[in-house]
């Protein structure tokens, strides 16, 4: 009765709590999905909607009349152009809705109907004219060419892979650390935990071990799918890389940690997360770069910890940029990272 | 002064709107089965949860063998298992993997395995705890509880909800571990569960202490061992009660009342006589020997389980 020895020999409390975590995450298929399924999913429907084909052509419209036979001809020559006959009334209707970017009329010479505040409707207008024109005769003065910049690393998906990645290593590293302790919190399991002489800092670093675990995982997932479909390129140091996505995985991990110090409940902790994550999402190059802000609020989008990530992360892969070109990113990821750590441990709520 | 286990002195938390522990003094000793009986909400709860070093007291002294939380709280955590109300333990794991966990926290502790075995859990030891029935549950988290081998086990509410056969399992379980000198202090409502297990009971009731003492004595103290349960109608007023030899006390219970007496013989044939005298008609009448719900009634006038 209440026999001490026999039985497998007692392991460290680190690595208890490290496989307990991670075999609670592999029983749990919604969670499974959500870090290595949705990402996926994700980079496919981009990639398929940005992937690289011939820019569309724009509908144009041309009103029934003596010249629109040869005028129909004319156009049909331009590769950026798609026209179609119209009666006088069906073409303004189409031109009011949208259907066209341009309505050409007029007999002898062209009269151009568009809204110009619509860019793809001034493109139409100079294309057609100069279709116009030429067919007419006009003799152009040079022969100029077209270079197009089409090469790998600077495709959309080449900008969006990256980009992914660091919205993947901020998601699971904030969601992963912060659903499990507010929902241990909420079950009391936690409290049952201080119970014991367990060390609280071990419980902290157990949750963070387990998540890297994942993390190498779903970062070499989501690398090889875009290699493979998209032929995304690590064009920088594969070490590097790697370092990085610990080190988001460590800053973001933090952040979640922080995010889920106190929240009592899973309501509560959602709703913060998506208040922390939102700017993020919007500010810090996911889906577009961030140059398109004013000048005034990058200093504040590049010190945000998915910024950060995300330009190293586009520095290392599209750019094959070196570590020294990349640590002020490094440098802000730490600071973040250690900052919240910190903080959390010091206002933690165990019950 | 060895013997003392757990103590508390003046101890007080208030809460915004409510005393949930108002100056209460405690003494276990060691070896014995000392437990907090009272009603829901009475402070048992938030009493054991200060004493387990969970939750801080707005003033008061608690000293748990020998030592302060404050000062000592490793060491404590190594030498006392705790069992709280209701524990939840993470439902995807299974039971063993549960026992390794909480084995890794203690340096020095009981085998996982053979504690299963000791609590008839070997066979579950592969199943995961949300597949496990209330009693098996609650048999797990008491064998988290004695995993660290403890000097002092502290279980809360140990039986609430349990069906008869799991709650006798549970009983066992205290048993043996007081078999090897553990001390053990639990809180329940259930009056039964106290008499069985508990060397001595406190009684609480709105943070006070309001009987303290082995359950023998506490019964003694309602001088009448035995109690008359009946109903009326109408119902017959408490002085025409007082009539009946060996009348110690009478509480309402619903349409009727609950007397209490010296002996069955005599007082039941008065109290019908009494009813008739009165123009009533007796309703349902029962007697049983005085418990210690017998006991909270005539101390607050409230029932135990249902207030």
């Amino acid at each position: 009765m209440f026999k001490k020895t026999g039985g497998a020999p007692v392991r460290h409390p680190l690595i208890e709590l490290t496989s307990v975590r991670t075999k609670e995450f592999l029983r749990e298929t919604e969670a499974l999905f959500w870090v290595f399924g949705f990402p996926l999913l994700l980079a496919l429907a981009l990639g398929f909607a940005f992937r690289s084909k011939p820019p569309d052509r724009i509908p144009v419209g041309v009103v029934d009349g003596p010249a629109a036979r040869q005028r129909l001809q004319a156009l049909a020559q331009s590769p950026a152009l798609l026209p179609r006959l119209f009666s006088a009334q069906e073409g303004r209707e189409a031109l009011r809705r949208g259907k066209i970017s341009l309505l050409i009329e007029g007999d002898a010479a062209p009269v151009y109907g568009y809204d110009p505040t619509r860019p793809d409707a001034r493109t139409a207008r100079v294309e057609a004219d100069d279709a116009l024109q030429t067919a007419a005769g006009r003799r152009n003065v040079f022969a100029s060419q077209d270079l197009k910049v089409q090469e790998q690393g600077s495709r959309y998906i080449d900008f969006l892979v990256p980009g992914l990645l660091g919205m993947n290593l901020m998601g699971t590293g904030m969601w992963g650390m912060g659903f499990t302790i507010v929902n241990a919190r909420m079950k009391k399991l936690l409290k049952r935990l201080v119970a014991t002489p367990m060390r609280k800092s071990h419980y902290l670093i157990a949750q963070f071990l387990s998540r890297l675990i994942f993390l190498v995982l779903e970062v070499t997932i989501l690398v090889a799918f875009g290699w493979i479909v998209f032929h995304v390129r690590v064009n920088g140091s594969i070490a590097l890389l790697a370092f990085l996505c610990l080190l988001g995985g460590f800053t973001f991990s933090g952040v979640g940690l922080l995010v889920a110090s106190r929240a009592r409940t899973l309501e509560a902790v959602s709703g913060m997360m998506n208040l922390v994550m939102m700017p993020m999402w919007l500010c810090s190059g996911v889906f577009f770069s961030y140059e398109r802000f004013p000048d005034s609020a990058k200093p504040l989008i590049r010190a945000l910890p998915l910024t950060a990530l995300n330009d190293a992360l586009r520095g290392v892969m599209n750019d094959a940029a070196a570590t020294t070109a990349i640590l002020p990113q490094i440098a802000i990821l730490l600071a973040w990272g250690l900052i919240t750590f910190v903080a959390a441990l010091k206002i933690f709520r165990w019950q | 002064m060895d013997d003392l286990v757990v103590s508390c002195k003046g101890l007080r938390k208030y809460y915004a709107d409510v005393k949930a522990v108002d100056g209460l003094d405690l003494s276990v000793i060691r070896g014995e089965c000392f437990g907090l009986l009272g009603p829901n909400g009475a402070g048992k709860t938030t009493t054991i949860e200060i004493l387990e070093g969970l939750t801080p007291a707005n003033s008061g002294e608690v000293r748990v063998l020998g030592m302060s939380w404050s000062d000592d709280e490793r060491e404590l955590r190594e030498r006392i298992g705790i069992s709280l109300q209701e524990t939840q333990l993470n439902e995807k794991l299974t039971v063993l993997e549960t026992m390794r966990l909480f084995r890794s926290f203690y340096k020095s502790g009981l085998d996982p395995e053979e504690l299963l075995r000791d609590l008839s859990l070997d066979e579950k030891r592969d199943a995961r705890v949300g597949k496990l029935s209330g009693g098996q549950k609650q048999r797990l988290a008491v064998a988290c509880a004695l995993i660290g081998d403890p000097e002092v086990l502290f279980l809360d509410e140990p039986t609430t909800g349990l069906d008869p056969q799991s709650r006798l399992q549970l009983w066992e379980v205290v048993a043996r571990f007081r078999a090897k000198q553990g001390t053990v202090l639990l809180t329940t409502h259930y009056m039964e569960e106290a008499e069985r297990l508990c060397d001595r009971i406190a009684i609480v009731d709105h943070g006070h202490l309001i009987a303290l003492g082995t359950p023998k004595e506490l019964i003694a103290r309602l001088e009448a061992p035995n109690v008359i349960e009946f109903t009326s109608d109408p119902i017959v007023a408490a002085d025409a009660l007082a009539e009946v030899s060996g009348f110690h006390g009478a509480t309402r219970r619903g349409d009727g009342w609950l007397l209490r007496v010296d002996s069955l013989a005599v007082a039941v044939p008065q109290l019908i006589a009494i009813v008739e005298r009165n123009g009533g008609r007796l309703g349902a009448l029962s007697t049983h020997a005085a418990t210690l719900e017998d006991l909270f009634v005539s101390l607050t006038g409230r029932e135990l389980r249902d207030v």
